[in-house]
């Protein structure tokens, strides 16, 4: 308390060590959900060349899946799991059905098609479901606080999704570093070819990163639409943050990908929160809530300016 | 001008723009006017955003922040105009102004600053990341301005009456609509100059082959990032006149869904088409005002049409039309 | 003797534990044409990278008439003077072969910043670029799209943009490269009129055309210079003969 204090009157400013715990958990609970997208969207990149901006949409279908099996079956474990499967399904679905014939044309022809897709599935999926946001509750019994060892409380959902989110992680570093199929993965386009001679069904194996990605997309979109709500055009602007990850991150970088989550989503918390308060010091009360929030709000896009005029291919990105 | 069936073509579409519009206002149906207005002023920033994409090969998705940027500079201005209260007072005085020929050239300088920003950065690297980082620069616009709420915020901004123009009554809708379609046809005649003056020579090149670009002792990326910015600035003035066609400014013209939208113009018209843009943004109104008027989820059947384009006709309608003829000059 | 236009310094370039590049010195000099062997692998590619700027060597200097040009870009070796072909066409391909040159004679001329005028109604870049196609021989396909031209058109053109820009030295990548016998005929006959326009630091595989047109020979293998000298002594050089041909010989 003797600390808190002093800070108050040094700072002028009412900054409790509570406060901005609780703030760094936030960051990184979002920022891991983050790289959850992240990672799907730049192993597909880095394993089929392909862009996808539908990315977005596989999230929102996640969320949609498990609002409708919450509500259907009431669990929310089987909620997750039908996020997770539904979304790679219908990635799966997609990648043989339009996705496969993108591999080889240009970057253009791919950021239209899949934006195509996006207005394919957000009007779809508002002609099915509505305009009106569902709701996914968090059952009861996650839904409340725990105290934590540091001296705070804290949701205890929110720490199973950064629990969640670091499963993914080591999932993903197991599957890419220690199996046969993550060598496939990690190969890079001339070895591709190379194993596709030697009788691997190159085809299957960009269907399944494919399926991958979605279901991880899905499983972020159940997660964050449980805290949040479900609804149309819920993915798009996750999706635009994941490639704000990714450039800071370095493409085709799943490490990349973490430490970029990492760093996005604690800058856009604790700069959203400590902003405001920090132009409160020398401004007016209204004009600095104002002003701050709409300068937090771009804090994220000058962090990716400033890496990219240090070092333009990320921070784990591979030059040239 | 050889008789090319491209040309023809365009002249065709030329008429139509002045055909129509003449007969709304004989069987007095202004919102025809109003929906043409529309057309041509989408036209415009796609004509803007082709210089980048069609001749220089950058896939920019956050074109939107130059339209945006040009809407909020014609909506700030106005603002101040119409409330009365001073831009700035200090260190010099400046107030609001309504007069088109003032907003313009500011909505075109703003928007050429930012797009040498933004250009600045995004073309240290290529490809997947140019995409990338200018869709997300969009969002930091788009954000930006939901949350400054000086200028209306989520909320957007009112314009109560159109600005001013010299001799010419603006609030006739035929007349608005003369001046948009007069600016239409002048970035057409410079999109087409440029496409053929040297430096038009070497951004096409440059979108084809950097490595050739370098070897006769050019630079790529300067040239690419002077386009960029005169691409910028067109798109900016197509979003002030939009501002001032809806009297209303909102964050929305800052959205990725419309930076799409404008690329969509210029995939469904042709890429590589000078006219292609019109063509586009015009089957876009028209659809979005019929199919729109019928089914509210009509952007399905535009995801459905653009995704077959994409897919087995890259050549858009122009080049439907007129086959695969092009003249190299 | 002539004086040396382009001169490299022990250029060294690593991949890894790869050594690409290792101290590569050679020199080319006014009114020669020297040619540059070595089996696949040996690091020409890498060390022509080097020299027009595509690549950073890790150490070592290149000098182009008399300056360094070690840490110049790409677009700078060029505007001094360096031409370049490459061994698999860089062309526009949606162009027409009169674009193509064009371009060249705009970089020649520095004139790139010009948004009005159609660069193919200015009547000096014009003749200058026909000027160059006559030479090659491609004069009467000026119109023609590059997609539409064959594959011997295309080096053709290849070489009439170096052309255009006049430079001071050519650097040219396998320029028989998938020409038939004929053709390699020809483009044989053109390089050995060429080398009194500018000296030509020649990469090729075609034994024949290399023999036949160069004043002095390298040899490559494994990214070091083993031999340099007239086309007998590399001819009767074991170290050659060794590198090529295996052991026995």
């Amino acid at each position: 308390m003797g600390a808190a204090n002093s800070c108050t009157q040094t700072c002028g400013v009412f900054m409790s060590f509570a406060l901005f715990a609780e703030q760094v958990l936030n960051g990184l609970q979002s920022g891991i959900m983050l790289f959850v997208m992240a990672a799907g969207l730049t192993l597909i990149f880095g394993v089929m060349g392909l862009i996808n901006l539908a990315h977005g949409s596989l999230y929102m279908v996640g969320a949609f899946a498990a609002a409708a099996a919450a509500a259907w079956t009431g669990s929310f474990l089987l909620a997750l799991i039908a996020a997770l499967i539904g979304a790679a399904l219908v990635g799966m679905f997609v990648e043989m059905l339009v996705i496969r014939r993108l591999y080889d044309r240009d970057h253009l022809d791919q950021v239209l098609a899949t934006f195509a897709l996006i207005l394919i599935f957000s009007e779809g999926t508002r002609f099915f479901f509505g305009s009106f946001p569902l709701f996914l509750d968090v059952p009861k019994v996650i839904a409340g606080p725990i105290n934590l060892p540091i001296g705070i409380e804290y949701p205890v959902y929110r720490l199973i999704i950064i629990g969640v989110g670091l499963c993914v992680a080591l999932g993903l570093w197991l599957l890419i570093s220690k199996t046969r199929l993550g060598v496939q993965i990690r190969a890079g386009k001339n070895d591709r070819e190379m194993i596709a001679a030697l009788g691997v069904n190159i085809s299957a194996l960009y269907t399944f990163v494919f399926a991958i990605g979605a279901g991880l997309a899905g499983l972020a979109g159940a997660l964050v639409g449980a805290i949040q709500s479900v609804q149309v055009g819920m993915g798009e602007p996750v999706l635009i943050l994941a490639f704000v990850v990714i450039v800071i991150g370095g493409i085709g970088s799943i490490k990349g990908a973490f430490i970029g989550a990492i760093l996005v989503g604690l800058t856009d918390t604790l700069g959203g929160i400590f902003l405001p308060e920090l132009f409160k010091l020398f401004m007016e009360g209204s004009i600095a809530t104002s002003l701050g929030s709409a300068l937090a709000s771009m804090l994220i896009y000058i962090l990716m300016a400033v890496i990219l005029v240090c070092r333009p291919q990320g921070l784990f990105g591979v030059e040239g | 001008m050889i008789l090319t069936r491209e040309n023809i073509l365009n002249f065709v579409i030329t008429a139509g723009l002045i055909l129509v519009p003449i007969y709304a206002v004989i069987v007095e149906e202004p919102f025809t006017i109003t929906l043409a207005t529309r057309a041509v002023i989408f036209s415009l920033a796609a004509v803007g955003l082709n210089i980048a994409l069609g001749l220089g090969g950058m896939v920019s998705l956050g074109h939107a922040v130059f339209f945006g940027l040009g809407g909020y500079t014609m909506g700030i201005l106005a603002f101040h105009a119409q409330s009365y209260i001073p831009l700035f007072e200090w260190p010099i005085l400046i107030e609001g102004t309504k007069q088109m020929l003032v907003v313009w050239p500011l909505a075109m300088i703003i928007s050429a600053i930012a797009a040498f920003v933004i250009g600045l950065l995004s073309l240290r690297t290529g490809g997947v990341y140019f995409i990338m980082i200018t869709l997300a620069f969009g969002q930091m616009f788009f954000f930006f301005s939901i949350s400054w709420s000086a200028y209306g915020g989520e909320d957007g901004l009112s314009i109560y009456v159109r600005n001013q123009f010299p001799l010419v009554n603006t609030l006739v809708p035929i007349q608005f609509y003369a001046i948009c379609l007069a600016i239409l046809m002048l970035a057409l005649w410079i999109n087409a100059r440029l496409a053929k003056s040297s430096f038009g020579l070497a951004l096409s090149a440059a979108r084809q082959n950097t490595a050739r670009v370098r070897n006769v002792g050019l630079d790529p990326k300067s040239i690419k990032l002077v386009a960029f910015v005169i691409s910028g600035a067109i798109t900016g003035l197509a979003g002030a006149l939009f501002a001032d066609l809806n009297r209303f400014v909102s964050p929305t013209m800052f959205s990725w869904q419309l930076s799409g939208e404008i690329m969509v113009f210029i995939i469904i018209g042709g890429i590589g088409r000078l006219y292609g843009p019109v063509l586009g943004a015009i089957i876009f109104v028209t659809l979005e005002h019929f199919l729109g008027g019928i089914s509210e989820y009509w952007l399905v059947f535009l995801g459905l049409l653009l995704l077959l384009i994409v897919l087995f006709s890259r050549g858009g309608l122009v080049g439907l039309l007129v086959g695969r003829e092009r003249v190299h000059e | 003797m002539n004086k040396t236009i382009l001169k490299t310094y022990n250029l060294t370039k690593n991949f890894g534990a790869l050594r690409a590049s290792d101290k590569i010195s050679i020199d080319l000099r006014v009114g020669e044409i020297h040619g540059l062997i070595g089996p696949n692998g040996a690091g020409k590619t890498t060390l022509i990278a080097q020299i027009m700027g595509g690549l950073k060597p890790d150490s070592g200097l290149i000098e182009f008439d008399g300056t360094d040009i070690t840490s110049f870009t790409t677009e700078s070796r060029a505007q001094a003077g360096l031409g370049r072909t490459f061994q698999i066409s860089q062309l526009a391909m949606d162009q027409t072969v009169l674009q193509n040159v064009v371009l060249g004679t705009v970089g020649e001329r520095g004139d790139v910043w010009k948004f009005w005028r159609p660069v193919l109604a200015v009547q000096e870049l014009r003749e200058r670029a026909m000027e160059s196609l006559s030479d090659v021989g491609l004069a009467d396909k000026a119109a023609t799209p590059v997609s539409e031209l064959s594959h011997g058109g295309r080096r053709q053109l290849e070489v009439a943009i170096a052309l255009t820009l006049n430079p001071k030295a050519f650097v040219m990548d396998e320029p028989m490269a998938g020409l038939g016998s004929d053709g390699s005929k020809k483009m044989t006959i053109f390089l050995d009129n060429l080398r009194t326009r500018a000296p030509i630091l020649l990469v090729e595989h075609d034994m024949e055309a290399v023999f036949a047109l160069s004043d002095r020979i390298s040899v490559l293998v494994s990214g070091m210079v083993i031999a340099t000298g007239s086309v007998d002594q590399i001819r009767n050089d074991a170290r050659v003969r060794k590198a090529y041909l295996g052991e026995d010989s």
